[in-house]
């Protein structure tokens, strides 16, 4: 199957089905950091993925501020 | 996985392993404006006569905010702030204008480099602050001014779950006490020219805003800010996610168990006396507020740069 890793800007190709949780661990991304979408649907980390699917890991961490409160100016 | 919601046959597609539960699309929507409906009435953030002026960066957060805000029926208008950081911002106010567009929103656009000649990563170089430094002071004071000169009642912003615990992780590992004083879902009033200041999706994790953001179709920045790379609230998210991972729940539990015991120990160590900055207007806790200081000084700069370099022209030139 074909994945897309969006955070890492790239994409790898996986043999084999298996689940999202194993495709995840395999792959050494945390399951807590993404959303994994096949077409416009959204994975479970029991879902199966098939040799035919594109998948895309889709990261879910954002932000980067040093703010530490919302304070005033 | 089946959807856990009572007589829903559906298949599962958002798992939220804190609430031991997973949820087809439908249902995860009913949960996510659920939760949303409930921290805005349980913390008394605002009612349906609030005027909400709603900070949208063109991510996931803020554009799911204003989303599931208007559904539920407030009244809200989206600023989005220019900030000047390239493409990166160019890209997220076209995703910003984009929903606004599509929904017949109304948004305000507060433009930074054509108001103060420069964007916030020259107001950085020019005054030694990092650029998140920089970008988050223009940010908090222009929530506030465009709040203000608009009439509206309370700025709300995208901060979740995930944004919090993170912070508060910082906060704890550097004993900020007065920054941890100052951490809240909602921070009031304490100055007739500031303006409150809620974050609604306190309740909800990182995750969560981006399924519903995905689930409601919404075109969000999938980019993050360039000036992010390396900062250490991504390295306080990651080891959180970690933790996580291990153990569902930890980032509520922290966040939450402070919000119930953690927060009174500290309150009250960050009283502080506002005036109105004498140049703006804005409230302040000096003389002139440091976002006038930093703007003052960074076209100081920029005049004696140009100035400078006007002295050094005719003569290379005759």
């Amino acid at each position: 199957m074909k994945v897309l890793i969006r955070h890492q800007k790239r994409e790898v190709e996986v043999q084999g089905a298996r689940r999202v949780r194993e495709l995840l661990v395999e792959l050494g991304i945390n399951p807590e950091s993404v959303l994994v979408i096949r077409g416009a649907t959204l994975l479970t980390h029991d879902a199966r993925v098939a040799d035919e699917d594109t998948v895309e890991l889709r990261p879910v961490v954002s932000g980067g501020s040093s703010a530490r409160t919302g304070g005033i100016a | 996985m089946r959807c856990q919601k009572e007589k829903c046959t559906a298949g599962a597609t958002v798992e939220i392993r804190r609430h031991h539960t997973a949820f087809c699309n439908e249902h995860f929507l009913e949960f996510f404006e659920r939760q949303v409906a409930r921290a805005i009435e349980h913390e008394r953030m605002f009612t349906r006569d609030d005027r909400v002026l709603v900070a949208v960066s063109g991510g996931k957060d803020s554009l799911a905010l204003w989303d599931v805000l208007r559904r539920l029926g407030y009244q809200t208008t989206g600023l989005y702030i220019n900030l000047g950081i390239g493409e990166y911002s160019a890209e997220s106010q076209r995703k910003s204008v984009a929903y606004a567009e599509a929904q017949q929103a109304e948004l305000v656009l507060a433009d930074i480099p054509a108001t103060y000649g420069m964007g916030v990563e020259a107001f950085a170089r020019a005054t030694g602050r990092v650029s998140c430094s920089a970008c988050g002071l223009s940010k908090r004071y222009l929530f506030n001014k465009v709040a203000r000169d608009g009439g509206f009642t309370v700025v709300a912003t995208g901060h979740n779950l995930d944004d919090e615990a993170a912070v508060l992780l910082g906060n704890l590992l550097h004993w900020q006490t007065e920054y941890l004083a100052r951490q809240a879902p909602v921070l009031d009033s304490t100055h007739p020219a500031l303006v409150r200041k809620v974050k609604p999706f306190f309740r909800i994790a990182e995750r969560e805003t981006a399924a519903y953001a995905i689930i409601r179709g919404i075109d969000y920045i999938l980019d993050e800010c360039p000036n992010s790379v390396g900062a250490r609230s991504l390295l306080y998210k990651e080891a959180l996610n970690v933790l996580e991972q291990a153990a569902p729940g930890t980032k509520q539990s922290l966040y939450w168990g402070f919000l119930e015991r953690g927060r009174p120990l500290v309150q009250g160590q960050d009283n502080v006396d506002l005036r109105a900055c004498l140049h703006c207007g804005q409230p302040t806790t000096g003389e002139v507020c440091a976002f006038c200081r930093m703007t003052e000084r960074a076209a100081e700069r920029m005049r004696l740069r140009r100035a400078g370099a006007a002295a050094i022209s005719p003569a290379s030139t005759s």
